[in-house]
């Protein structure tokens, strides 16, 4: 690839050029409107280009990036599936675009129906009571998820003050649950690489809220005991949290509510097909169980003699997260894509993304160390463990395979298994990109032992070569300056 | 429809390699009585064209196209060049994750950078961050930051705040021990300087101040950075209309530590309220206790420019429970939108666009505030919306004017019980004259019965 460097379009601007123009204004003009307000000066160096400037700008800037939509991109507890264009195509309906969020419900009453038909969806398939969709993320979810849990133990008298999390937990865990007011008490692993039940009766006692348990966890291992430790979990008085990131491997075959689950998140931008965007915007609604429904945000979509409407009468609810409903034009395209697939496809999909990630494993298990032996699900934790002994890390992996046209997995998480390559395929990749991974994974493998160094400077063929993120760390330039 | 892209017989062979005859054998990890052991209740499947049809017709459910508008209140009807929807929904900007992987996520990388550069010299301060989900959300980051920097308990929320980001502030600091201290307004609609010196103390984190506030008032952000400055404590500024940005002084002239807000205005379709763009930036002391995520520019190995997602020790993945914030992405695809609908604006377009405006709604408030009847509520300059109480109620205004395809702005009632028959009026650029025009006549002739 490596492309000439796109210049900032701060460095382009030039005064007087333009791209756009505004219709001429149809008002008496009143000059001395602003005499008594304090108004700003010109807008220092704020760009000032044209049209086609812009449309090529970004045109070449996209070109940079590595996509879904150009292939595989095997991101771990990412659910990198493809996302269908009819889903973008029904979220442009101009209706939809153009609808403020203060309607009376009476002109709007295909968006609450959307709303109220994807909520049937989702407790369908995970099991629950009712959803919120007002979470816009899918940490900001944990946080709601953990609120709920506080608010129903602060009216059962005593909010608690620990929360349990296994080590294999993801970052936002321990972050949401500390923004709750929570200290979080770390849950370790056994050597299958489950919640050591063990050391949960240990720890689990009546100061603890909650436990937040991921399943299948982050090495994409099904919590087999996962009934045990709810049980455990409850007969404390506490209440149970999953992380739903995983569900890609769940749906149409179990379901969180018949395992003991009081509340879960789920990430529609990964399970549900909506696009990631570069890093959002994605949705996190939140399930409860009945014992933490009537804590949910409001307002909340109620359907009564054939009339939808938004009902804020909830007193015990807590409160708002968001300015208005949440990511109403992600929950249409993941709507559009559950109707899509119906009950058989649904559980296809999660079907053929444990088939395609067992697959890689097995094509890759002699090459590539794996920590954990126990079956797994949607993904798998490799290690660099091997290639070490040349002197080569997961992250020289992760770069080689940039030149080998295929996008790196996760890497570095989870945080138990060290050097770790979390790889997630999804379902949606022919057998052909898998292998093309496989293959690119094992031609690395032989550089590793053969000629380390093409690993410890690669990538060699992007459009920048290895970043220095020390560099960008310790003199940090977050904008641009003349 | 469905998006596998094997055939059986590479399912067969993918099983052979694996060792197993069915892929259920795969889930024998999974307890059998955990198992659903039936078919999931939920309909589909439907083919593309049937998708078509199924949100076509929930689409014609909703009425809201048949109305002008003239709400506003924290969502903004503005025009959207076409290069907006254009560029944005290319392939490599939509379907990307999160720029881990810097070598392969340039694109992204550099338009935040873009992005983050905008924002700092629309706001008038040194760092900004590659967004958050939306004002509301931001305006409670922001309230925690404070809380980060001064370990100081209790905040000041004016009642000119956005009532639905004071109720976020309230959800997110709730179980954190801090005080919300709600602020008065005054005659003018702004906040009432000597309620907020009543409550102004030591043991005061931050003062938040909106501005153009939530009744369209411009708010003397200025004085209120003062007296927050004299106690020690930050002013925090929220801009929930951020095209005002083009015109009005920007906070980091008037005193601001942190300004947060809303930038849906910057290209993003109202959407029945989201996905929006949360937007926040500081002075650059405040860095370390700064939330989100953020691109910085480095070089690589052979001395060309680049961009990394930067200073991620602050952060949830690295800090794990002792991180600046839970959050974990941005809203990158809102950003993009934002970033190309401002450099198309350019310098020019964003002055010429605020003045458009303040225009226009000066235009309808003068013609609303001679209809018989009606009273401008406040006194305070307002940018591009207004508050007026009328002497029927505003719920039978609104019915009288939708029967005439209007939709007049929204009652201050149930947020403010006191502002009886009070309604909230928007008016920005897309306004036409004659819409205007006939918005004051049929409030006329509905104040006449």
């Amino acid at each position: 690839m490596n492309m000439n460097q796109e210049h900032l379009i701060f460095e382009i601007s030039d005064k007087g050029k333009r791209g756009f123009t505004f219709p001429k204004m149809d008002v008496p003009e009143n000059k001395n409107l602003t005499d008594d307000i304090p108004i700003r000066e010109d807008i220092k160096d704020f760009p000032q280009v044209s049209e086609v400037e812009v449309v090529r700008h970004f045109t070449r800037l996209s070109q940079t990036n590595y996509c879904i939509d150009k292939g595989i991109y095997p991101l771990g507890s990412c659910t990198m599936k493809y996302n269908p264009k009819i889903n973008e195509k029904v979220a442009q309906i101009q209706s939809f675009l153009s609808s403020h969020p203060y309607l009376n419900p009476r002109t709007c009453q295909g968006n609450l129906e959307i709303l109220h038909a994807s909520e049937e969806m989702l407790t369908e398939i995970t099991g629950m009571n009712a959803f919120t969709f007002q979470p816009a993320a899918g940490a900001q979810g944990e946080l709601v998820g953990m609120m709920l849990i506080r608010a129903c133990l602060e009216e059962r008298g005593d909010p608690r003050k620990f929360v349990l999390i296994p080590d294999s937990a993801h970052g936002t865990n321990p972050s949401s649950a500390h923004i709750c007011g929570y200290k979080v008490k770390e849950i370790k692993s056994n050597e299958s690489g489950t919640v050591d039940l063990d050391d949960l009766r240990k720890n689990m006692n009546k100061d603890v809220a909650a436990i937040m348990i991921t399943n299948p966890n982050t090495l994409g291992i099904f919590e087999s005991q996962i009934r045990e430790a709810s049980e455990m979990v409850h007969s404390q008085g506490g209440l149970v949290y999953m992380d739903g990131a995983n569900m890609n491997a769940l749906m149409g075959v179990c379901r969180p509510g018949d395992m003991g689950v009081d509340v879960i998140h789920l990430n529609l931008h990964k399970t549900f097909s909506t696009p990631h965007g570069g890093g959002g915007p994605g949705a996190g609604p939140v399930g409860v169980q009945k014992v933490l429904e009537s804590f949910l945000p409001v307002p909340r979509v109620v359907y009564k003699d054939g009339y939808f409407d938004m009902d804020v009468n909830y007193p015990k609810s807590i409160g708002r997260v968001h300015g208005f409903y949440g990511h109403f034009l992600v929950v249409v395209k993941a709507l559009a894509y559950i109707l899509s697939l119906g009950p058989d496809g649904i559980k296809e999909a999660s079907e053929v993304a444990v088939l395609n990630s067992n697959y890689i494993r097995k094509s890759l298990e002699k090459e590539y160390h794996l920590q954990y032996k126990a079956p797994t699900l949607h993904e798998c934790v490799f290690s660099d463990k091997v290639q070490k002994k040349h002197n080569v890390s997961n992250i020289d992996i992760a770069k080689r395979l940039i030149d080998l046209h295929v996008h790196p997995p996760t890497i570095s998480f989870p945080l138990i298994v060290h050097g770790a390559l979390m790889t997630e395929p999804t379902e949606t990749e022919s057998k052909a990109d898998l292998d093309l991974f496989v293959k690119a994974m094992k031609q690395i493998d032989k550089e590793a032992r053969e000629n380390p160094e093409i690993l410890k400077s690669a990538p060699h063929d992007s459009y920048v070569r290895r970043l220095d993120e020390t560099k960008a760390a310790r003199e940090p330039r977050l904008r641009w300056k003349p | 429809m469905s998006y596998i892209s094997l055939s059986q017989k590479d399912k067969k062979e993918m099983l052979k390699v694996i060792g197993v005859s069915s892929p259920h054998e795969l889930f024998d990890s999974i307890p059998d009585d955990i198992k659903l052991g039936r078919r999931l209740k939920i309909s589909g499947p439907k083919t593309e064209p049937e998708i078509m049809e199924y949100f076509t017709q929930k689409a014609h459910k909703n009425k809201n196209r048949e109305y002008i508008s003239f709400q506003g209140a924290g969502a903004y009807h503005h025009f959207i060049p076409a290069a907006v929807d254009y560029l944005s929904s290319r392939g490599e900007f939509v379907s990307p994750y999160t720029p881990y992987q810097a070598e392969v996520s340039q694109g992204t990388l550099q338009l935040i950078f873009e992005f983050q550069t905008m924002i700092c010299q629309l706001t008038g301060m040194e760092i900004s961050n590659a967004s958050l989900y939306d004002g509301a959300s931001g305006a409670a980051e922001a309230v925690l930051m404070a809380n980060r920097i001064n370990r100081r308990s209790k905040v000041l929320i004016p009642k000119t705040l956005h009532p639905h980001y004071r109720q976020v502030i309230k959800t997110y600091t709730k179980n954190l021990g801090m005080v919300i201290q709600e602020i008065e307004y005054d005659d003018s609609g702004q906040i009432s300087t000597s309620d907020l010196k009543k409550h102004l103390d030591k043991e005061t984190s931050a003062v938040v101040c909106q501005s153009p506030n939530f009744f369209g008032v411009i708010e003397d952000l200025d004085t209120i950075s003062s007296q927050a400055h004299e106690n020690k404590a930050l002013s925090i500024a929220v801009v929930a209309e951020a095209s005002s940005l083009g015109l009005l002084k920007p906070p980091g002239e008037l005193g601001a530590d942190i300004v947060t807000g809303e930038a849906q205005s910057f290209g993003i379709p109202l959407s029945f309220g989201g996905p929006y763009l949360g937007f926040m930036a500081c002075q650059k002391e405040f860095l370390r206790q700064f939330p989100g995520r953020i691109s910085g520019e480095t070089q690589d190995v052979d001395g060309k420019r680049g961009f990394v997602l930067t200073l991620s020790t602050r952060e949830q993945h690295i800090r794990r429970e002792r991180a600046t914030s839970n959050i974990c992405t941005n809203q990158a695809l809102c950003a993009l939108r934002a970033t190309i609908f401002l450099e198309l604006m350019g310098k020019q377009g964003l002055k010429q666009w605020a003045w458009q405006n303040i225009q226009k709604a000066h235009y309808a408030y003068s013609l609303v505030k001679k209809v018989p009847g009606v009273k401008a509520q406040f006194s305070g300059k307002i940018y591009n919306e207004f508050v007026v109480q009328t002497k029927k109620e505003w719920a039978e205004i609104e019915e009288d004017l939708m029967k005439k395809n209007i939709t007049p702005g929204i009652s201050l009632e149930k947020y403010y019980p006191e502002l009886k028959r009070c309604g909230l009026v928007c008016v920005t650029e897309v306004s036409q004259k004659e819409d205007i025009d006939r918005f004051a006549e049929l409030l006329k002739d509905s104040l006449r019965t």
